[in-house]
């Protein structure tokens, strides 16, 4: 087994896929979209926490943090029942899972890139007649392509490579990646180069975005430990 | 200076997050608190008052006794680990070695995985299984002749946590390595310079100087990965399943509640995390936001 390989066999790579390609779908779906609104929310959550602060906001802020490292066991049991009460159950449900426990590192990174702003900008806009919203769309968001990135990457990531939502939130048509190889790799019966195959196919995605823009994960991930 | 329209704009725009984080985080909590004081057993909700008779019951539990040893050694070997092997990297990319940057994105690649998929790999590194069946680590081992480290990892009795915590290393002392990078990057040169030309050697340099002024980073790699290991799930379901041996809370929280459908003792289980995590974090954002907003 740690001889040099005697060729390539493909064989166990279409083997795996087959089995676990509705599952990278799955994943798929639930997670970019999450991505995307959890990005969306945290730069508005961002700009507001760091420029247009209201009575209380430096207080609300340590509670909405503390929320990104809270262990989920402690929330899980009302988690399941209340998204089976208001129906929002498989990729959806596990989707605004990740969106809503997204918002307070979301709201950090944006936060922390909102706040190294000069002051100056806002002021400029402001003469110029811009409305709160208006120094967002036409002064801020179009130099937040870098903030953007990260978080995008980071949400694109966590919310791949989670498991415990998973399995508590979907069955098994809807299971995401994680979920899907970790019961293939518990059945005795499949072989450990499938095995190891289907690991690789549910490490691509974020290994590509990883090869790409890791230098925004390494800002995603210094963030996470408030650092930013 | 805000105009009319805008004075209560902001706090239109950021409720629903506001109300979201109350909800799902602090009413969450507050719910579950109230499931660990109860009776509840079986598939039916039953919310009878039972005081804190779960937790007691849980800390004469042997289970839970085994959880907290396991807990214990994975926390030390992990933390303990990730600390030195992410120091170590760090200062060896510290030394402007050429390839740096190829490097550093080298030892973060785990960091991008999933613990499920880390744990199947190394669910197959650290197979047990002796003679024609052995593979992975063991074979490679045995291959090289180096027998004597052959062995049960995680199936060893009483430690096999530490060879769990084996696989964290391996995914997390990439991220020690870029916090502590970071953090040497910020000290100034002179500082260097000066302990050169005193005549230290490089070791000195960063045993002396480096280290010292490097506390506040190690304190808080030892908290995010100390908090991390209180937590550790997934990593182990994916290694070993669901195993007495390698239990912990977060593991019996699920097989209580899920599949044992004692509502109320999962409940006390996750109380229990949130509690310990809360005492390392809690001080730790207190001081992060205090010497942030220090401009």
């Amino acid at each position: 087994m740690w001889n040099l390989p005697q060729g390539i066999a493909f064989d166990n790579y279409v083997e795996a896929f087959s089995k676990l390609s509705p599952f990278l779908w799955n994943s798929f779906r639930m997670v970019i979209p999450a991505a995307l609104i959890s990005s969306m929310i945290g730069s508005i959550n961002g700009y507001i926490f760091a420029k247009w602060k209201f009575p209380g906001s430096d207080i609300i802020y340590p509670f909405i943090l503390f929320g990104m490292f809270i262990p989920y066991q402690s929330i899980l049991i009302p988690l399941v029942r209340f998204m089976n009460a208001i129906g929002v159950t498989g990729l959806a449900g596990l989707a605004m899972a990740h969106i809503i426990y997204g918002i307070p590192i979301t709201t950090l990174t944006f936060r922390n890139y909102y706040a190294g702003m000069p002051q100056e900008l806002l002021e400029a806009g402001k003469l110029d007649g811009a409305d709160m919203l208006g120094i967002y769309r036409l002064i801020l968001l179009p130099i937040s392509i870098p903030a953007f990135v990260v978080v995008l990457i980071w949400q694109f990531t966590s919310a791949w490579n989670d498991f415990l939502f998973a399995v508590v939130l979907t069955g098994n048509t809807d299971w995401p990646i994680t979920v899907a190889l970790n019961n293939m790799a518990g059945s005795q019966i499949i072989a450990w180069n499938v095995q190891m195959a289907g690991s690789l196919l549910a490490a691509l995605p974020t290994l590509i975005v990883y090869i790409f823009l890791g230098r925004y994960f390494l800002r995603g991930m210094l963030a996470g430990s408030l650092k930013g | 200076m805000l105009r009319d329209k805008d004075r209560y704009l902001n706090i239109v725009l950021v409720s629903p997050s506001i109300v979201a984080v109350l909800i799902f985080i602090y009413g969450f909590i507050a719910w579950s608190g109230r499931v660990s004081l109860s009776k509840w057993k079986g598939l039916t909700p039953d919310y009878t008052w039972n005081g804190i008779r779960n937790y007691l019951d849980l800390f004469s539990d042997p289970r839970f006794a085994v959880d907290i040893r396991n807990t214990l050694i994975f926390t030390g070997v992990f933390v303990g680990g990730s600390l030195v092997l992410g120091f170590l990297l760090a200062v060896m990319l510290d030394q402007g070695l050429r390839g740096e940057s190829f490097f550093r994105s080298l030892f973060l690649f785990p960091m991008a995985i999933s613990y499920i998929v880390t744990g199947v790999v190394w669910r197959w590194l650290m197979n047990p299984a002796m003679g024609s069946r052995m593979s992975g680590l063991n074979l490679l081992f045995a291959n090289l002749g180096l027998d004597p480290l052959v062995n049960a990892w995680h199936t060893t009795p009483k430690w096999g946590m530490a060879a769990i915590a084996l696989a964290a290393i391996w995914q997390m002392s990439g991220y020690t390595m870029a916090i502590y990078l970071a953090g040497m990057r910020s000290i100034p040169h002179e500082l260097r310079e000066a302990a050169r030309i005193d005549g230290a050697s490089e070791f000195q340099i960063y045993r002396r100087i480096i280290l010292p002024l490097l506390a506040p980073v190690t304190l808080s790699a030892l908290i995010i990965l100390g908090h991390m290991s209180l937590k550790v799930f997934d990593l182990i379901i994916a290694i070993a399943g669901k195993q007495l041996q390698l239990d912990v809370p977060a593991i019996y929280m699920w097989q209580a509640t899920f599949d044992g459908l004692f509502y109320a003792r999962g409940a006390a289980i996750g109380m229990i995390l949130l509690i310990s995590v809360a005492v390392l974090i809690i001080p730790y954002l207190r001081y992060t936001l205090k010497t942030d907003s220090q401009p």
